[in-house]
């Protein structure tokens, strides 16, 4: 059975905006899935709708053999600790060093204090800020503070990565770098989800795409592009 | 809870409440001032309670009898009232000890019979003590009703006076009181607030990395017990430290102002006033948590 399965799902916002329109989809343990479509398509919805930010109104979501939607509210945050989130902006808090900021994932799931110090240094390590570890987040370039992000993201080993326009405040040089990161980590066997509008990144993996527009879903190609500029 | 979850609860709540420190000490001073005034009123309630009973216990009923009933007669009604329920102590004084009373007062006892054409003008009359002070009334008016008693008096309008007084006190205490703890209140889900707001981006990745709900709600939850908690710690020393004051400040004339020295009172009402002090900002803080901590 699949990873990560939607079923006609459907999700509206008062007064009568309808995000996502009867998406019915399916992520298998491992993948690397692209989710792209212009501005207002859906992408972010549909990420929400993952880590149950939000339910839908309609429709399923099956992830790892259960429905999110009937999760207690005390086992959603058991679901959010196998998904790591990743934003355009970041989220690091600007007052604490690069190793507090990795850390703070791990103390507030109740991690052994001895076992914190060396899976941050494992997650830096991955990302490659090991010698960035006791700098704050002002004194790191954009591509820095997203591979710290990163590293907060994966240091309580998720199944499941996703990452809403990861790229989106970074120049093209420091988003390949990103780029092959999260391809490292899937390669590792987290399944990976990305939220992105940079087609030329798109077109040059050649992973699984998955295109909404108006809330539904138009198109979802194994080793596919971008293909609204074309 | 494990044990270094508690500690890191703490550090949170006590870092929180350093970084809004006015606001805290705000807080935590409105506490102290409404429970503070609590403590004074209840102890103040308590002693005019207090006194009122001590008058009213030591007031006796004065019973005259009519002026020309025999002496047969009055030993008559003296069994009667000997025989009310509640009645305890029963003094027949007859006409003549009257007048030798009256006479120690005002000079010799030939010139007030003679001023009175030689005839005794007093009444019989009783001294009626009863065993309960609430019950002073109700005695009194089974004694009135006695065929050939003509007057009762008791201390009644005294009593009853300090009674409205403390009726009054309470009603007055219960509405200050209760507008103080209101102010102290939203104080604390102020506070709180403040303190959720000021850390919005910290609970925002708690959330996402999968925190639990109380483990993101705890050191809010603490912040305020403990507002609640010192600011009442406070008022409970100064109400102690106060009370002690005025019962030496009293000290000598203790006879006739007899306050409450019963250190238990003083005990049970420092204790109440951290339990309730603690409750305020325990409850000010689930409010917060609930209306702005949706986590
Ligand atoms: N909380 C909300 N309340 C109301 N409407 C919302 C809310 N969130 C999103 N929407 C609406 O739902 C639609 C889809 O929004 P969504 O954020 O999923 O798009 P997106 O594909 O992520 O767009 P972008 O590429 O600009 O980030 C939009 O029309 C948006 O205005
Ligand atoms: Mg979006």
């Amino acid at each position: 059975m699949s990873l990560i399965q939607f079923f006609n799902v459907t999700k509206q916002y008062p007064p009568n905006i309808t995000a996502l329109d009867d998406v019915s989809v399916k992520i298998d343990k491992g993948e690397f899935v692209f989710l792209v479509g212009p501005s207002g398509a859906g992408k972010t919805t549909f990420i929400r709708l993952l880590f149950r930010e939000e339910v839908p109104n309609r429709g399923q979501i099956i992830i790892g053999g259960r429905s999110i939607s009937r999760l207690k509210r005390k086992e959603v945050p058991l679901l959010r600790r196998n998904i790591g989130i990743v934003f355009q902006d970041f989220r690091l808090l600007p007052d604490r060093t690069v190793f507090e900021n990795v850390a703070f994932a791990l103390r507030v799931v109740e991690t052994h204090p001895r076992e914190i110090k060396p899976r941050v240094e494992k997650a830096l390590a991955q990302v490659g800020l090991s010698n960035r570890a006791r700098m704050f987040p002002h004194q790191l370039s954009g591509g820095e503070q997203q591979r710290a992000a990163i590293a907060r993201a994966i240091v309580n080993n998720p199944g499941i990565l996703v990452a809403d326009e990861p790229t989106g405040n970074l120049d093209p040089a420091t988003s390949g770098d990103i780029m092959k990161l999260l391809e490292e980590i899937n390669r590792l066997g987290t399944t990976v989800i990305m939220a992105t509008h940079a087609w030329d990144i798109v077109n040059s993996m050649r992973k699984r795409v998955i295109a909404l527009q108006h809330g539904r879903l138009v198109r979802d190609d194994r080793e596919g592009g971008y293909g609204y500029e074309a | 809870m494990k044990l270094r979850t508690a500690g890191y609860f703490f550090r949170q709540a006590a870092l929180s409440l350093w970084r809004n420190v006015w606001m805290s000490l705000a807080a935590a001073a409105s506490v102290a001032i409404s429970m503070f005034l609590l403590g004074a009123f209840l102890l103040l309630v308590f002693n005019v309670n207090h006194i009122a009973n001590n008058l009213q216990s030591n007031v006796e009923i004065a019973a005259f009898l009519q002026v020309d009933v025999p002496r047969q007669v009055s030993l008559h009604i003296q069994d009667q009232v000997r025989a009310l329920p509640g009645v305890t102590e029963v003094t027949l004084v007859p006409k003549e000890e009257g007048l030798q009373q009256l006479s120690q007062q005002f000079g010799s006892e030939q010139d007030l019979l003679a001023a009175t054409g030689g005839v005794n003008p007093l009444p019989d009359y009783l001294r009626v003590r009863v065993a309960d002070p609430q019950s002073i009334q109700s005695v009194a008016e089974a004694i009135k009703a006695i065929p050939g008693v003509e007057k009762v008096n008791y201390g009644q309008e005294v009593v009853e006076r300090l009674f409205a007084v403390v009726r009054w006190l309470r009603w007055l205490g219960v509405g200050i009181i209760a507008m103080l703890g209101l102010g102290a209140l939203s104080l604390i889900v102020l506070t709180i607030r403040l303190a959720v707001y000021s850390r919005r981006r910290e609970i925002n990745i708690m959330k996402y990395v999968g925190a639990t709900d109380w483990f993101i709600r705890w050191p809010f939850f603490l912040e305020g017990l403990w507002l609640g908690l010192f600011g009442s710690g406070v008022a409970a020393l100064a109400v102690y430290l106060g009370y002690r004051l005025v019962l030496n400040m009293v000290g000598p004339a203790a006879v006739f102002v007899p306050l409450i020295r019963d250190q238990g009172l003083l005990l049970w009402s420092t204790l109440g006033l951290v339990a309730g002090g603690s409750l305020v900002g325990a409850l000010g803080s689930l409010f917060s948590i609930r209306r702005f901590l949706k986590v």
